[in-house]
Parts: C-alpha cells; sequence; structure tokens
C-alpha cells in the first residue's frame, strides 16, 4: 500500500492547455477538441465575462459540465459533437443547443434556462430542475424528469421526443413532462416501467398510451382533455419550432395524462412515538 | 374497546396550594397538555416532559414524574417494546421519533481515557502559554515548498494548495440542521454565534434563508437529494459546499419534512409548494458509485469556482472503504456522522438499530487513509454524538480534525431532549414553524449562549492539551499513543488502535 495518488490530477487523454477561441463580433468559437474539461469551461466562462453573448463550441467528445453554474438569461452556447455529463447543470437562465447527442445528467438541479438537443440523450435529466425548458429530439435514458419541482412562477418543463426507458417522472414534485414517441429507435413500448413512482406534483403527458402495470402506484392515468391540450399546446409549438416539426403532425395522437393521486403519499405512513 | 391501550408516560402534578392560576403553564406548553378550568388542569397523556411550564411556572409549583405504573418484569419484553407492538396495533404506522439513538449501546469514548505528563516531560498552563486551536479545513497539499524570507528563516511558499481550506478557530463546527426541521430563529443563532466564534455552522438540506446572507463566510451550503434551494447562489453564498450522502441516524434512507412545516418563508428557501411534503430520497439519483461522486464533486466545484467540497456519510460497517473513495472521488473533507447522531424526525426501528459508533468509524478510517497515503488529500470531521470537550478531544486523539455538534447546539437554545422534534409543536421554540413558538428564541440570546458553550469547550480542551504537554491540537489529531482503554475488548483495541490503560 502507502502509495499516494494525487485525485486533483486529470484524467490522462486530454490536453490541459487553453483551448483556441476565436472571436467574431457577438459570437466566441472554441476548438474543443482533445481539450480536458476544466480548461474548456474556463475558457467559457471567460468569454462571458468578457461580453460575448455566444459561444460555438466545435469537436465536443464528451467534455463534462458544458454550461453548468452559468447565470444570465442573455447568454447562449452551441455545441457541435456529444456533450458529456451534466450539461447545464445549476444552469440559470441561458441556452445550449446541442447539435448532436448528450449523455446523462443534462439540467441536472436547473433553475432557468433552455436546453435543446438535436439527438438522443441519457439518464438521469433534468434531476431536481425547478424551471426553464429541455427539449430532447431524440429518445432517453433511464429516470428522467427524476424529482422535477415546481416554485411559484418557477415551473418546468421536458418535452422528450422519442421513447424513453423505465422510471419515467420518478419523485416528480412539480412542472410538465412530456414524452412523444416520434423520433426513435428503441423498438419497444413508448416508455418503460415504473412511470411516476413516488409522483407527488406536476404532470406527465405521453403522446399515445400506457398500461397501468408500467406506472408507479401513486399516479392517476386520464385522457388529456381540452384544457390539458390548452396548456400543452404552446409548449409543443415552441419544441416544433426548435427542432422544424410540424405540430399538427405531433397533436394527431390523443395524449395520456398522468398526476399523482396526492401530493401528500406518505402522509398516512407514520405514528408519532 | 379502550381508545388505547398505552398509559401516559409522564404525570404532572401540580401543588394547587402553591399555583398562582396564572395560566403561563397553559400558555407555554406547545403540546396543549393544560387546559384552564379555574386552575390548570394537565392531560398526562400529552406530556413529554419538555420542562417548559416547569421552567416558566413563577410559583414553581408543577412537578412532571415518571408514571411509575408497574407491567409484570420482563427482561426480554421491555415496556417500551410492549408499548411499541400496542402503538403499530393500533395505527399500522411507522414509528417516527427525533432526536439521537437513546438505546443502552455502549459508549465507546466512556471507555477511553487520555493521558497526562508527569515528571518526566512537563505539561503546560494555556492560561499563562500559547494554546493553538486554530483548524484548517480542506485538502492539504502533498508536500509544501518554503521560501527563505531573508532574514534568515523560512516562509510557507504561495500557491502550495492551502489557500482553499477555510480557517477554523477551534476544531468545532455546528453540525447540519435544515431550515424547516428547525426554525429560522435556531439559524439565525447558530449564524450569529459561527461568525463570532470564527467557526461554521452548516445550513442542512433545506436552502438558505436570506436573512442568513451576511453570515456567508461562515457557512456551509449542503446539498442533498431532494436539492432543495439548490441554485448556483445558493451554492456561491457557502464557504464550501456538503453533499449529503447519509445521516448517522438514518443510514441509508431519504427524509420528508412533513407538508404542515412548509409555510411561505421555508418554501421559499426550499423553492417548494406550501403545504407539500419536502420528499428526500434516500439515494442522490445522479449518485450510483465513486466515479458519479466524482462528477457531482467537480459539477459542484466547476460551477463555485473551486470552493472545499465535503461529503457526508453515515458511519457504517464499510466505512473505511467508503471514505477512501469519497477522498480519491475528490472530497476537501470526509463528514463521518455516527449512530447516535441526532435528526429532526426518523423512524425509531432505522435510528435505534442501523449504524456503527463514530468512535470505530474515526479511527478506520484514519488508519485507512494513512495506509494509503492519501490522508492528507482531505479533513475528517466527527459526529454523531459529541457530548462534552472529552468527546471532542478523544474524537481528535483517535483521527478527526474536527467535531460537529447538533444536539448539544439545540441544547445550549434550550432543548430538553424530550425526542418530539418531529412533531413540529417544539415548546422551546426550536423545531417547529409555528410562529407563536418560534419567537420564543431570541437570536441574540442564542448566540450568546452558543458562543459561551464552545468557549467553554475550547478552554476545556486548551486544558487538556495542556495537561498532555502539547501546545496545538494538531499536535493531539491522530495520536492514539495518547489514549488508553478501560474495559474494552481486545478485539476493539485493536480497532480503535488504542492500547489498554496499563500498556
Amino acid at each position: 500500500m502507502a502509495v499516494a495518488t494525487d485525485t486533483s490530477k486529470p484524467i490522462e487523454g486530454y490536453l490541459q492547455v487553453d483551448p483556441e477561441v476565436t472571436v467574431a463580433g457577438d459570437v466566441a468559437t472554441i476548438d474543443a477538441r482533445s481539450i480536458y474539461y476544466k480548461h474548456l469551461n474556463e475558457a467559457i466562462r471567460k468569454c462571458f465575462a468578457e461580453g460575448v453573448p455566444k459561444v460555438v463550441l466545435r469537436n465536443i467528445n464528451g467534455q463534462r459540465y458544458i454550461g453548468t453554474g452559468i447565470r444570465g438569461a442573455d447568454k447562449c452556447i452551441e455545441v457541435h459533437g456529444t456533450a458529456g455529463q451534466d450539461m447545464a447543470m445549476f444552469m440559470d437562465g441561458p441556452t445550449v443547443e446541442v447539435f448532436g447527442n448528450a449523455q446523462d445528467g443534462v439540467g441536472n438541479t436547473m433553475n432557468a434556462g433552455r436546453v435543446i438537443v438535436h439527438g438522443d440523450a441519457g439518464d438521469v435529466l433534468g434531476y431536481g430542475m425547478r424551471g426553464g425548458r429541455v427539449f430532447i429530439k431524440g429518445d432517453v435514458g433511464y429516470r428522467v424528469g427524476i424529482h422535477m419541482k415546481a416554485y411559484e412562477g418557477h415551473v418546468p418543463v421536458m418535452v422528450c421526443g422519442g421513447k424513453s426507458r423505465d422510471f419515467f417522472g420518478e419523485y416528480m414534485a412539480g412542472g410538465m413532462l412530456v414524452l412523444l414517441g416520434m423520433d426513435t429507435r428503441i423498438d419497444g413500448p413508448l416508455v418503460g416501467g415504473y412511470v411516476g413512482t413516488g409522483m407527488h406534483g406536476g404532470v406527465i403527458y405521453l403522446r399515445g398510451e400506457v398500461e397501468p402495470w408500467q406506472c408507479g402506484k401513486e399516479v392517476g392515468i386520464f385522457t388529456a382533455g381540452e384544457e390539458d391540450l390548452a396548456t400543452l399546446k404552446p409548449v409543443l409549438e415552441e419544441y416544433c419550432e426548435a427542432f422544424g416539426m410540424d405540430l399538427d403532425e405531433v397533436l394527431s395522437v390523443p395524449f395520456t395524462k398522468l398526476v399523482p393521486v396526492s401530493h401528500r403519499p406518505y402522509g398516512k405512513l407514520y405514528t408519532y412515538v | 374497546m379502550p381508545i388505547t391501550l398505552i398509559q401516559p408516560e409522564f404525570k404532572v402534578h401540580i401543588d394547587y396550594d402553591k399555583c398562582h392560576k396564572c395560566g403561563r403553564c397553559v400558555q407555554q406548553c406547545g403540546w396543549s397538555v393544560y387546559s384552564f378550568n379555574e386552575r390548570p388542569i394537565p392531560d398526562d397523556a400529552k406530556c413529554r416532559a419538555c420542562h417548559r411550564c416547569v421552567t416558566y411556572c413563577p410559583a414553581h409549583c408543577i412537578t412532571i414524574r415518571k408514571n411509575d405504573l408497574a407491567l409484570r418484569d420482563n427482561a426480554n419484553w421491555s415496556p417500551a417494546l410492549r408499548q411499541g407492538v400496542w402503538r403499530q396495533a393500533e395505527t399500522g404506522g411507522v414509528m417516527l421519533t427525533g432526536m439521537g439513538n437513546d438505546k443502552p449501546y455502549q459508549s465507546i469514548f466512556d471507555h477511553l481515557v487520555l493521558d497526562a505528563c508527569q515528571v518526566t516531560n512537563p505539561s503546560i498552563d494555556p492560561l499563562r502559554e500559547p494554546m493553538e486551536l486554530r483548524t484548517y479545513l480542506g485538502r492539504k497539499a502533498d508536500a509544501v515548498q518554503v521560501t527563505p524570507d531573508g532574514n534568515g528563516g523560512f516562509r510557507l511558499a504561495e500557491d502550495t494548495g492551502v489557500e482553499k481550506n477555510i480557517k477554523l478557530d477551534a476544531p468545532i463546527i455546528f453540525s447540519p440542521m435544515s431550515y424547516g426541521s428547525v426554525s429560522l430563529n435556531v439559524h439565525r443563532s447558530l449564524a450569529m454565534a459561527a461568525e463570532r466564534l470564527g467557526i461554521l455552522m452548516n445550513t442542512g438540506e433545506g436552502g438558505l434563508h436570506a436573512d442568513l446572507y451576511p453570515y456567508a463566510d461562515h457557512v456551509i451550503v449542503q446539498v442533498a437529494s431532494g436539492r432543495f434551494g439548490v441554485s448556483p447562489e445558493y451554492l456561491n453564498r457557502g464557504a464550501a459546499v456538503e453533499i449529503k450522502v447519509g445521516q448517522g441516524a438514518k443510514p441509508g434512507i431519504g427524509g420528508h419534512l412533513p407538508g404542515e412545516k412548509i409555510n411561505r418563508e421555508v418554501s421559499e428557501t426550499r423553492m417548494i409548494p406550501q403545504g407539500s411534503d419536502a420528499i428526500s430520497p434516500a439515494p442522490h439519483h445522479d449518485i450510483y458509485s465513486i466515479e458519479d461522486l466524482r462528477q457531482l464533486i467537480y459539477s459542484i466545484k466547476e460551477a463555485t469556482g473551486y470552493k472545499p467540497v465535503g461529503v457526508k456519510i453515515a458511519a457504517v460497517h464499510n466505512v473505511a472503504a467508503i471514505a477512501s473513495g469519497i477522498v480519491r472521488a475528490g472530497a476537501d473533507y470526509v463528514y463521518l456522522d455516527g449512530f447516535k447522531g441526532g435528526t429532526g424526525a426518523a423512524p425509531q426501528i432505522i435510528r435505534d438499530h442501523i449504524g456503527i459508533p463514530v468512535e470505530i468509524a474515526i479511527a478506520v478510517v484514519d488508519q485507512r487513509l494513512r495506509d494509503e497515503g492519501i490522508r492528507n488529500q482531505a479533513s475528517i470531521i466527527a459526529a454523531g454524538s459529541i457530548r462534552s470537550s472529552a468527546d471532542m478531544a478523544k474524537a481528535i486523539a483517535l483521527g478527526a480534525d474536527v467535531v460537529a455538534i447538533g444536539s448539544a447546539a439545540l441544547m445550549a437554545l434550550g432543548c430538553h431532549m424530550c425526542q418530539g422534534c418531529h412533531t413540529g409543536s417544539c415548546s422551546w421554540g426550536l423545531t417547529t414553524q409555528k410562529a407563536e413558538l418560534t419567537r420564543r428564541v431570541d437570536p441574540e440570546w442564542g448566540a450568546e449562549r452558543l458562543v459561551n458553550l464552545v468557549n467553554a469547550w475550547s478552554h476545556e480542551l486548551q486544558e487538556i492539551l495542556g495537561a498532555l504537554g502539547v501546545n496545538a491540537v494538531e499536535s493531539l489529531r491522530g495520536s492514539r499513543e495518547r489514549l488508553r482503554s478501560i474495559g474494552l475488548d481486545e478485539q476493539t483495541c485493536k480497532i480503535l488502535g488504542v492500547k489498554p490503560a496499563g500498556m
């Protein structure tokens, strides 16, 4: 034993150098090829600090924490490549648009802003998210929209255009979670099992149907009515605009609505000592 | 059929000859024990023996006694166990309680004694000689560099990696108690005291109320699985950020603050709707491995300009390996919470039967990190029933850098350990959100009492260090040679790395 390992040293294989930044007018372009995430994100923050409102990232290949902790609605990040884990985590205001796929943890504990992914995304999207929009064009993984929550004016919205794996909307406490099942490469049902398990707030809309056995016991299953479509339509309009899709086609299939049967699912669980 | 088989635990006796009939007991009791009909009439069944009425009775005419009903002796079926069965047969519920483990487990601290200097090496009088309690919390560099100071001496070189450490004036901080579980006045008291003492308070998982923003340099902000109140602003308000993985009183389970406790201000601070339960899932759903933990640690560092990030875990069987993983994941400190740690609400079965003593956890974690050559990479904070300065000194000698106190801090503010925190009706105004109760704690009064407590413990620690013949708490850290055990078995001594007295 007794071998000292310095955990602060980054993983090998990335270049620990400042990336090349080209500023043209209001747009800064960063070539992220092989650049370690720490140096990349430092460069992004520096661009914003210097007043450049838009940063375009080229050759992204799994770098983590893009847009993490960035504040301000006037800022915009364009990602070309595959975005790494925890993109837009703790983000408060900016817009992040990914031309490619995104890994796990997109919009983790996000406060406000917009995330648009022109591809698939991984697991645990929008964990504890309490505001803003996350639009995914394609399929999503497990535990998507977990513990999303609303608070007064902050109502988070996530729309996924493909299919989803298990635990969609688990522990959901607020906001709106939508699954369309349109742009998909998954050969299976629209959504996996355990949908809305532990749900105690918010609403889930599924384009199509769901079997009761797929849902948590905390969930009530309804067909979306006129009122639902009134709240859903503006969101889907925004979604269609982001991806150049046809709203009528999206609305051509009836939606299923899932809401919690109680906002206090565990109120009667205890006896006080 | 009887409404309940459970008889009152206490008898409230009022000496009506002395009673002023002033009704103060009626007004003071948060549990609604008293009604008033020409004189106060107690309902014994509601009494929790918190002594609020006793303390405020101007005539000193109230006595609380145990309800000494005889049950046939049975060493196997204690009265408490029988009562538990009756309670659950009546309600079908999980038994919920507050504060720390109250079962008669052996206290290892009480079986450890400290050394002192006699004859061959001088002890030090801390009243007349310097005695350093200053402690730095966070990662220390693998090697330090020095530069000549030009006068023939040396100075610590800049950029040696300790800049991000948090300076504490004493090796003691306040443990996390969330706003929601405790009142805002408790948080104010803790924050004011922490600032005056040059130490830290910890928000717990309920967010940071705007009133506490001025104390940001003395606040650890916590990120738990519910992510309540966690925003970029919140993260940047703290001196450090703590990822709460577990709590000694309820290892491995989540928590939830009942909707009744979520009033407007709690809802604002937690950023959740009023009246709905605040549910903390058992795990963080973005941490399923050490690699995931590293990911969260570094996402927080990215969002805060690389502030120190600590990880709080409950002391459990495999704690040494877990702590090693946490340090390797990049944590700046590991917070070990022993199984006697307190809670605002926990299932009694979990509180009383899960986890291991903090003494063991400190010893095995410190040893493991030393063996692996990574002890310098993180500080160890120990908590889970630190009851006196002696416990603090022994914890440090076993290998902790800093201890954290929660129950003791609440007791400084009036808590009598009635274990009713979960009811939300605390007569002392601590673990409640009812305005008529929370105003009972004046933060200025509270801060003064907390400052007194920590100063007293600090003085006592200095006396202990003086007796040991060392002039800095640094010299006691991990110095198990200065501990001896009395009445502990050989295996436990070996695990603790402590010799029995006489050796």
